[in-house]
Parts: C-alpha cells; sequence; structure tokens
C-alpha cells in the first residue's frame, strides 16, 4: 500500500479519535455531576432555606441560593433587553452598513465578550465602593446586566444583520420612519431576540466570579434590592470546600441543579431555532 | 394625513434616535470606563513601586508590602499554555473531521453537545475536575512521573480548561474551514490527493490566518478564567518547575482575597492592579483575534 493511504488511514483515525474524545468528556461530566448529585438530590434540597448547622451537615436546603440566582437572572435579563434592542436597533436602521460608529461599536462588543468576568466583577466592586454601597442584589444585578449586553448585542445583531434590505426599502416607500420599520424587523428578529435571551440567562446562571464581589452570600431570601443574594455557582463552591462529606455532597446536588437548568435552556433554545422562524423573510 | 401627525411622527423618530444613540454611546463607554477605573484604582501601588518590580519580582507578603506578581502571572501563563496545547490538537482534528470526513447525523450530534459543554456554568467544571481529573492525576499519572502529588496541580488546570475552550475552538474552526472553496479541495482530489492530503495541504493552509486567529482568541478565554481552575490548581504561591506542583493564576489571586483586601489601601491597589493586568492582556488578545477574523472574513466575502 502507499505511503499516503496508509497516511489517510492513521490521520482519519486521529480524527475519530478526537471527536470521540469531544463525546467522552461530555459524558464524564455528565456522568459524574448526574451520579454525584443524585445522593443528596430532594425535595428538601430546593424548598427549603439553610437551617442552623447546615454548612455542619444538618437540616435545610438551598433554596436562597436558588431564588437570588432567579433574581439576579431576572433582573440582569430584563435590564439587558431593555439596552440591547435599541442598540442593535440603531446599528441596523439608523447607522449606514459602513458606518465607522457601527464598526467600532461591533468591535468593542467583541472586545467587551472576551473580558472575563473577574474583571467585571473588580470594576463593578471599586465603584460600588466609590458610591459607598454594600454587597447587594442590586449591585449582582447590575454587574450580570454588563456582563450579558455584549451576548445580547453580539447575537442579536448577527441575526438584524441578515435581515434583506429590500424589506426595509419597502417599508420606507410605504412612508414609515425608521422607528416605525421596528414593528417589522421586530418580527424578523424574533427567534433571534428569543436564542440571545436564553444565551444570556445561561450564561448569567453560571456566572460566579462576578457576583462574589458583588451581591455576596446570605442564607436569607433577599426582600430588598439592598440586601445581599446568595447565587447557585457560590452556594456549589463554598459547600464544596467544606470538610464534612455530607455538605460536600449538597454541593454536587447544587451542581446538578445548575446543570439541568443548562439542560434545559439549551433545549429549549434548539426548539425556538427550529419552530418560531416562520415569519422570516430570506 | 395632518400635518400635524406626520410631525408628530418625525419627532417621535428623530427623538427615538437621539435615545438609541446615547445608549450606544453609554454601552461603548463601559469599556473605557473599565480601562479608567481599575487604572486609577491601581494608581496607588503604581507610584509606590515601579511597574517593572511589580511584575517581575515574586515576593509576595502583603502585609510587608511586597507585592511582586509573577508567581501569579507565571500560573496564568502555564496553565492557558497547556490548555491550549491539549485543546488545540483535538479541536483542529474534530473540526477537520466534522466538515471534511463526517456523516450528516456526526454533525448533528456533535453541535448540540459543543453548545451544552459552552453553556456548562465554569464552576460544574470545577466540581467535574475534583472529582476525576485531580483523582486520576494525584492516584495514577502523578506517581509515575513525581514522588507525591495531591493532584491540585497545574496539570488538572490545564486538563480543565482545555475541555472548556474547545467549544469555542471547534465552532470557529468548523465555520473557518467552511469557507475554505470546494474548487480547491476538488481540484485537490482530481490531482489525486487522499482526504487528509487535501486537509493537510489545501484547508489548513488556506484557513491558516483564521487559526491563529481562533487561538487568540482561545487564549484570552483561557487566560482570564476564574472559579474552575481556582478548584483544581492548588493555589499555592510559587512557580511551578513540572506539571504536577500547584500554581496560583492572577483570577484566582482576585477572587480568593476579595474580602481581606478592603484592610489594607495598598492591597486593594495590588488586587485591582491584577485586573489591570488581566483586563489589559485579554483586550489586547481579543482586539488582535478579532481584527483578524474580521480580514479572514472579508477576504472569503470576495
Amino acid at each position: 500500500m502507499k505511503f499516503k493511504f496508509i497516511e489517510e488511514k492513521f490521520f482519519h483515525f486521529l480524527m475519530l479519535a478526537a471527536t470521540l474524545c469531544v463525546f467522552a468528556f461530555f459524558g464524564s461530566i455528565l456522568w459524574t455531576i448526574i451520579t454525584n448529585g443524585m445522593k443528596a438530590m430532594n425535595w428538601e434540597m430546593i424548598s427549603q432555606v439553610p437551617g442552623g448547622g447546615f454548612y455542619l451537615g444538618k437540616d435545610g436546603g438551598i433554596l436562597n441560593a436558588i431564588v437570588g440566582s432567579l433574581y439576579i437572572v431576572g433582573g440582569s435579563t430584563v435590564l439587558g433587553l431593555l439596552i440591547s434592542i435599541p442598540v442593535v436597533f440603531f446599528m441596523n436602521v439608523y447607522l449606514k452598513k459602513k458606518s465607522k460608529l457601527a464598526y467600532l461599536t461591533r468591535l468593542s462588543f467583541d472586545v467587551l465578550f472576551g473580558i472575563p468576568s473577574i474583571v467585571y466583577g473588580a470594576f463593578a466592586f471599586t465603584i460600588m465602593i466609590f458610591f459607598g454601597l454594600k454587597t447587594s442584589l442590586l449591585g449582582g444585578i447590575i454587574v450580570v446586566t454588563f456582563l450579558i449586553i455584549p451576548i445580547f448585542i453580539r447575537s442579536m445583531d448577527e441575526v438584524a444583520q441578515s435581515v434583506s434590505k429590500d424589506l426595509l426599502d419597502a417599508t420606507y416607500s410605504l412612508g414609515a420612519t425608521k422607528l416605525e420599520t421596528g414593528k417589522v424587523i421586530i418580527r424578523q428578529i424574533a427567534p433571534g431576540i428569543a436564542t440571545a435571551t436564553l444565551l444570556s440567562i445561561g450564561r448569567a446562571i453560571g456566572d460566579a466570579a462576578g457576583v462574589m464581589f458583588t451581591a455576596g452570600f446570605t442564607d436569607s431570601i433577599p426582600t430588598s434590592l439592598t440586601q445581599p443574594a446568595a447565587t447557585l455557582p457560590l452556594s456549589v463552591f463554598f459547600q464544596l470546600s467544606s470538610p464534612i462529606p455530607e455538605v460536600r455532597e449538597r454541593a454536587y446536588a447544587a451542581a446538578l441543579l445548575l446543570t439541568i437548568i443548562v439542560l434545559i435552556i439549551s433545549i429549549i433554545s434548539r426548539f425556538i431555532m427550529h419552530k418560531f422562524s416562520k415569519n422570516k423573510i430570506k | 394625513m395632518s400635518i400635524n401627525l406626520l410631525k408628530f411622527r418625525v419627532l417621535k423618530d428623530k427623538s427615538a434616535r437621539g435615545i438609541m444613540l446615547i445608549l450606544t454611546g453609554l454601552s461603548l463607554f463601559i469599556l473605557v470606563a473599565m480601562g479608567a477605573g481599575l487604572y486609577w484604582k491601581s494608581t496607588t501601588i503604581l507610584s509606590d513601586q515601579s511597574l517593572w518590580k511589580l511584575l517581575s519580582s515574586s515576593e509576595w507578603s502583603p502585609m510587608k508590602g511586597e507585592f511582586g506578581f509573577f508567581s501569579f502571572i507565571a500560573g496564568s501563563i502555564y496553565v492557558t499554555v497547556l490548555s491550549v496545547l491539549i485543546a488545540l490538537p483535538i479541536s483542529l482534528l474534530t473540526a477537520l473531521y466534522v466538515t471534511e470526513n463526517a456523516k450528516a447525523w456526526v454533525k448533528k450530534l456533535l453541535f448540540p453537545v459543543l453548545d451544552i459543554l459552552a453553556g456548562i456554568p465554569p464552576v460544574v467544571y470545577g466540581v467535574w475536575g475534583t472529582l476525576v481529573i485531580v483523582p486520576w492525576i494525584a492516584d495514577s499519572v502523578g506517581p509515575k512521573f513525581v514522588e507525591y502529588t495531591n493532584g491540585y496541580t497545574v496539570l488538572a488546570g490545564g486538563i480543565v480548561l482545555s475541555i472548556m475552550i474547545i467549544p469555542l475552538l471547534v465552532s470557529l474552526f468548523v465555520e473557518i474551514f467552511s469557507t475554505v472553496s470546494k474548487d480547491y479541495k476538488d481540484a485537490s482530489a482530481s490531482l489525486g490527493a487522499t482526504r487528509w492530503q487535501t486537509s493537510r495541504f489545501i484547508v489548513l493552509r488556506k484557513a491558516l490566518p483564521g487559526i491563529i486567529a481562533a487561538i487568540v482568541l482561545a487564549i484570552s478565554r483561557a487566560f482570564g478564567e476564574t472559579l474552575a481552575v481556582l478548584m483544581v490548581c492548588g493555589n499555592v504561591i510559587n512557580i511551578p518547575r513540572n506539571l504536577f506542583e500547584g500554581c496560583y493564576p492572577l483570577p484566582a489571586l482576585i477572587a480568593n482575597n476579595y474580602g481581606e483586601m478592603l484592610s489594607l489601601p495598598l492591597y486593594e491597589s495590588a488586587l485591582m492592579f491584577a485586573a489591570l493586568v488581566l483586563f489589559v492582556i485579554i483586550f489586547i488578545f481579543n482586539l488582535l483575534s478579532r481584527i483578524l477574523l474580521q480580514e479572514v472574513e472579508k477576504q472569503f466575502k470576495l
């Protein structure tokens, strides 16, 4: 057999092996999290706040972290949408295709997307000290909003850029102002907004480094914006560093919960991408 | 239509434009504000010690006023380089397999898996690392090379990080490889080249600028990753001499000490300086790779 065919076989094998590797990593992560997480997973875990001696292995659950995470994710997603939809609309309707401002904006959001959340956290922390604020739900919501705005804008912008120019021209020729074309565009990019939202929720719920500085941690459910809030990733992190096995097992259960949420988000966004693109004009 | 209504619509349009311009401007301002804010916070330590001394000294004792970042920077670089070295061949081969060789169902299976891998939070990777990778290194791999290791090592950090950047690398590579024109591949095949030869001499060569951009992006992602690495790399302040020693990357330093730093102004400033170093390095790497990627895109759109 010629050398090139041996080479072909060899590299084909390597490629197959590499792809299997990726699947194996995926399987190993899911398997580890599920088998370890199931042990301590029960109704009490997700329906109660930590009781006295919770961190010594006594009764209680992680409802504080679940609710805290939901508050932060909900608040930041709404704020993020309110800020990023106008920005995307502005870039794609009011600015020309080759505008310098649009180029600069896209580039900065690309760069912002890459800035790690710990830097966002440190930056937000300095601002909070500057204004004399303590770690609070509000601080957490604001830093996560900053964190997800680049994700929102990048993924919505990608969809908005593909909206056909003819469609816009048709609305202008009917006498619509640029603002009024929004009614048409929003329908075109609706699936894009939905998937961008889910992507942002996924990132927001998993972020720990940013909220560590700004939202703090607490055993109770926050009742106002100025109180500190616990989050799921930090709950995993803190419980994992405990020397007591029962507490560590709860950390695995919390990690399982986090993984399940991320899996559900991923499935819904695939579903949306397939189903809700019916208004789309190619 | 009455003139008043028309005027009102135009006015609405104009004011919406103004508001949106302000929002766009403000969101652009985040980037500038972040750099400026961190720099402003770092001035305390920068006026106390020279930049060169901060970056090159490895003396770290905040209580004595010694702030040498070298071991942290070295730790970050070791972990990052290792993770890219592990992730690069796997991602390249996987992306080549998917674009050039694989059947449709493999793609249908692989992309959702990559999506989920990209979406799994760092803390879950950290848990997985402590449960699987750390014991594996401590019990199986470590003893073959060194006398004793507890598993919380540079190697563990590198492996966990590499899996976190594989989804990013593979999806970028797949995108880049699919821009290589089919004509080239057909021409190569008609000259009697095997699939691998076509991949090796046509696809990889054509895609080289894109590959470099993707690697630069992956480096900056790995460099800033905090929690997952912190959980498996040991957090001991030293300059690792081999893969089986613990290290202490920059983001871990910031995350671990955020509570204590308030007691000393110089300490706080030092940690903000660490954040500034992260910011500057990642800013430059990101900018480079984005500009490179845009050039690549332009080239193929012609």
